[in-house]
């Protein structure tokens, strides 16, 4: 019996530090190794729920079809997106590399299309053109115009053999798909000179412009020595009362007419930085930081697919999935009680630690939950018990043919056990295969399922045989001759 | 004592009143909709769209305002309106509510702008008052054709591979018993029962309520047989266990008592399964309802089959009443050598 009160001691530390880990309001590891104030060891626990209870957008990306990728680009794509996402201001953006030249976005709280399209797709090519003698009111915001800048980093795409646009099919893309795309306007037959790119700028964030808070613009720093700053110091400094036009993806945002003392600073060398104003709303500014800050991709990447889930659902679904879960467990319990009467007390304490490890292992590893997740762990709930049942059963059916409690106990435990293998095993693989089913982008959903369904019937393996046995075993030694005389408290 | 094998041909009857009206119903699925179960936009691409709005409509004034976006080929259904009893603040219910299924809209936010034109607000559970940031109940999912047809690659590959994995276990399972051939086949045929009675329940749920099969209905498709074969696997262990045992006894009795012997073991088991999913379709989240119903059907059915399809089966197969299969069974009656 000493082999037991082991078990047992061990099965409840794993059991309190689960229900440790489960708690609320956990404050996460963290471990100070060194004793020098900071902690080496830093580790959050929380529950991640996923994006169909929190509500928000999924857009599914994909290297533009002619394209070459590998590795180490696709990377660097996946981190300039997440950089945006993040400099977006999403708390808890998912950005994730998929096989194929594909990148998963989820970015939880964000319902609109063109906010998250924004922020991830658009190349974010901004330009300081030059705008000598324009005169204002000739061009106005909006307006497509041709520069250097854009046809460079156009020629730079072109695949082998490819032959370059001719500088009048220069078009820039419009926001409504109906209507036709605008023609670039050019300076003369030439297209304008780009002084310098948003790869000049050290950093961008918005700022409210005007009293009322309505519009706001783009604050940037300039990068000292950056790629064409310079060029930039130079042009402001020399084209006093002279206008400098900012060309965001061809789109004229504004041409300012530069301040004689905006001049003189810049030749003096203590300019270093400007404001870009365009009266953009405030996501459009966000956006338009973001992207000066973190650069355009390494990849032009097309959006495949794009989903939203309304804030709403969720919440309810969280609360309803709770309520359904405690209803199940509790219903499971109290027909173990009955059905099986004392062996169920064993078999009911197992199922606690059974969910109470299980709910820590979500936190601590972090599984995702969504609601199929949550549903594949009811499910498991619901199954966990198998292992007990084909266990009991056995034990009756020897305790019918004469044999003693303990030894009917043991043979229960020893003989179910092949069957319990055999069974987890069998829907153990199914999860398996089902978790690469779930990594098609569209069947997502299933991930969640096959992950805690598979999880739960691994924990289940420990739970039901090894701690029902040891659980089982305390309570006969607690119970004394009493269990002995009336079999009928064994559900016999 | 209750007969199970006995009676048997009352259960293949049983089986065939609720296959045959699911075959019938896929027949008309095909024709109509060219699959046997409606499919998802998971596996064909589209866009299904779930919005509600302050105030209340009839269909066909939905319908309208998809015809002037230029959508043809829709498909309108009316929900429920999200419960609001236990969202905090909200006072009045949505007018109404609706899945929306169209070809794939490029431009969401553009169609929404055209809902609300067309049709008035969009209801949010927030009011104006307690949330200016307030966001609208809807819920889209936008599938490219290139997607969807990756989903069902991938699905197909899955539906594969779980059949070599129940293949391997079966006869795995009965490597060393006499007459393997017929035990496993007897497991696969109840197995495909299960699928037919789920596929045909799907078949006839999407034929009355629009019910669309996704890549979570596949999903209870194969976590279903995996239940049911070993379910099956339980039960032929015991009749392979007490064929030794009970060698005086006719193959009936003893296949009857095999099953009385394990019934409590499945009924149990499958009790409490069923207890968490009931508990799933009647408190649970909405979204997952279709998932869970199709996972309790197949279910029940699986249970079902392992003992009033799959064993009356075997004992049909032993006494040479099956066709075409049965011509030296009545000679191996009562051969069955000692099991290992």
């Amino acid at each position: 019996m000493r082999r037991y009160r082991l078990w047992l001691a061990i099965i409840l530390v794993v059991a309190a530090v689960a229900a440790w880990l489960s708690l609320p309001g956990n404050p996460g590891i963290r471990l100070d190794l060194d004793g020098d104030g900071e902690y080496e060891v830093n580790r959050e626990i929380k529950v991640v729920q996923g994006l169909d209870l929190q509500g928000g957008s999924r857009v599914l990306l994909q290297a533009a079809p002619g394209t070459s990728y590998d590795d180490t680009t696709m990377e660097q794509a996946r981190q300039n997106v997440e950089r945006r996402v993040n400099g977006l201001g999403v708390s808890e953006a998912v950005v994730q590399r998929q096989e194929g030249g594909r990148i998963i976005v989820e970015l939880p709280g964000v319902q609109e299309q063109a906010v998250a399209f924004d922020a991830i797709k658009s190349t974010g090519l901004l330009e300081f053109v030059d705008f000598t003698n324009i005169s204002p009111g000739q061009y106005a915001e909006g307006d497509c115009i041709l520069t250097t800048g854009q046809v460079e980093t156009a020629e730079a795409r072109l695949s082998e053999g490819e032959e370059p646009l001719a500088l009048t099919d220069y078009t820039c893309a419009s926001e409504d798909p109906d209507v036709e795309p605008d023609r670039a306007l050019l300076n003369g037959n030439r297209p304008f000179t780009t002084i310098m790119t948003g790869a000049g700028l050290a950093d961008a964030a918005p700022v409210i412009e005007g009293q009322i808070g309505t519009s706001w613009a783009v604050n940037f720093v300039l990068q000292g020595g950056g790629e064409g700053v310079d060029s930039f110091l130079q042009y402001v400094g020399s084209h006093s009362n002279q206008p400098m036009a900012i060309v965001l993806d061809g789109r004229l945002l504004s041409y300012p007419t530069i301040q004689p003392d905006l001049a003189s600073s810049a030749r003096a060398g203590t300019m270093d930085g400007g404001i870009i104003t365009g009266s953009f709303t405030r996501d459009e500014a966000q956006v338009l930081a973001a992207q000066l800050k973190y650069g355009a991709l390494p990849i032009p990447l097309d959006i495949i697919a794009f989903d939203t889930i309304g804030p709403s659902l969720g919440e309810i679904s969280v609360e309803r999935s709770i309520r359904a879960g405690v209803i199940g467990v509790a219903t499971v319990l109290l027909f173990m009680l009955v059905y099986y009467r004392v062996p169920g007390i064993a078999a009911d304490l197992a199922l606690l630690l059974f969910v109470v490890v299980n709910f820590a292992l979500f936190k601590l590893i972090p599984v995702t939950l969504s609601l199929p997740a949550i549903t594949g762990f009811l499910i498991s709930i619901g199954t966990a018990v198998d292992g007990n049942i084909l266990i009991f059963e056995r034990m009756k059916e020897e305790l019918r043919f004469g044999r003693s409690m303990e030894r009917a106990i043991e043979a229960g435990f020893d003989r179910a056990w092949t069957s319990i293998r055999d069974s987890n095993l069998s829907t153990i693989i199914i999860c398996m295969i089902l978790y690469f089913f779930g990594s098609a982008f569209g069947a997502s959903a299933v991930r969640g399922f096959a992950v805690t369904l598979g999880l739960g019937l691994v924990i289940n393996l420990f739970t039901a045989v090894l701690a029902t046995r040891v659980f089982l075993h305390s309570i006969v030694l607690l119970s004394g001759d009493v269990l002995r005389r009336r079999p009928k408290l064994l559900g016999v | 004592m209750f007969q199970f094998a006995q009676r048997r041909k009352l259960y293949y009857l049983i089986s065939a009143l609720i296959i045959i009206p699911g075959l019938i119903a896929m027949v008309i699925s095909t024709i109509q909709n060219g699959s046997p179960v409606l499919l998802s936009i998971d596996f064909t691409g589209g866009t299904l769209m779930e919005v509600s709005f302050v105030e209340d409509f009839d269909e066909q004034q939905i319908r309208d305002a998809l015809n002037a976006y230029g959508l043809e080929d829709i498909v309108v259904q009316r929900l429920d309106p999200i419960p609001t009893d236990n969202i905090e603040g909200v006072h009045d219910a949505a007018g109404s509510r609706w899945q929306l299924r169209t070809k794939e809209i490029e431009n969401i936010d553009n169609f929404r702008d055209h809902l609300r034109e067309s049709l008035g607000e969009f209801w949010s559970p927030q009011s104006v008052e307690d949330d200016p940031k307030r966001e609208a109940a809807i819920t889209t999912s936008s599938v490219s054709a290139t997607v969807g047809r990756e989903v069902t690659r991938a699905a197909l590959t899955a539906t594969l591979a779980v059949a070599v994995v129940i293949l391997g276990f079966i006869v795995f399972a009965f490597r060393r018993v006499p007459h393997a051939f017929r035990y496993g086949a007897c497991a696969i045929i109840a197995m495909f029962h299960d699928i037919l009675i789920t596929m045909g329940v799907m078949s006839i749920l999407g034929l009355l309520f629009g019910w669309e099969a996704d890549a979570l209905f596949l999903t209870a498709l194969l976590t279903v047989v995996g239940y049911s074969v070993q379910d099956k696997i339980v039960v032929f262990d015991r009749i392979r266990e007490n064929i030794p045992k009970h060698r005086d006894e006719p193959y009936e009795l003893i296949v009857n008592r095999s099953v009385l012997e394990t019934v409590h073991r499945s009924l149990a088991t499958q009790l409490n399964a069923i207890f968490v999913m009931i508990a799933i379709v009647l408190f649970g989240g909405e979204t997952i309802r279709e998932f869970i119903a199709i996972l309790l059907i197949g279910l029940v059915s699986g249970t079902y089959s392992s003992i009033f399809t799959a064993v009356p089966l075997l004992v049909s197969w032993e006494k040479g009443e099956l066709p075409f299969v049965n011509r030296d069974a009545k000679r191996l009656r009562h051969e069955a050598p000692a099991a290992g």
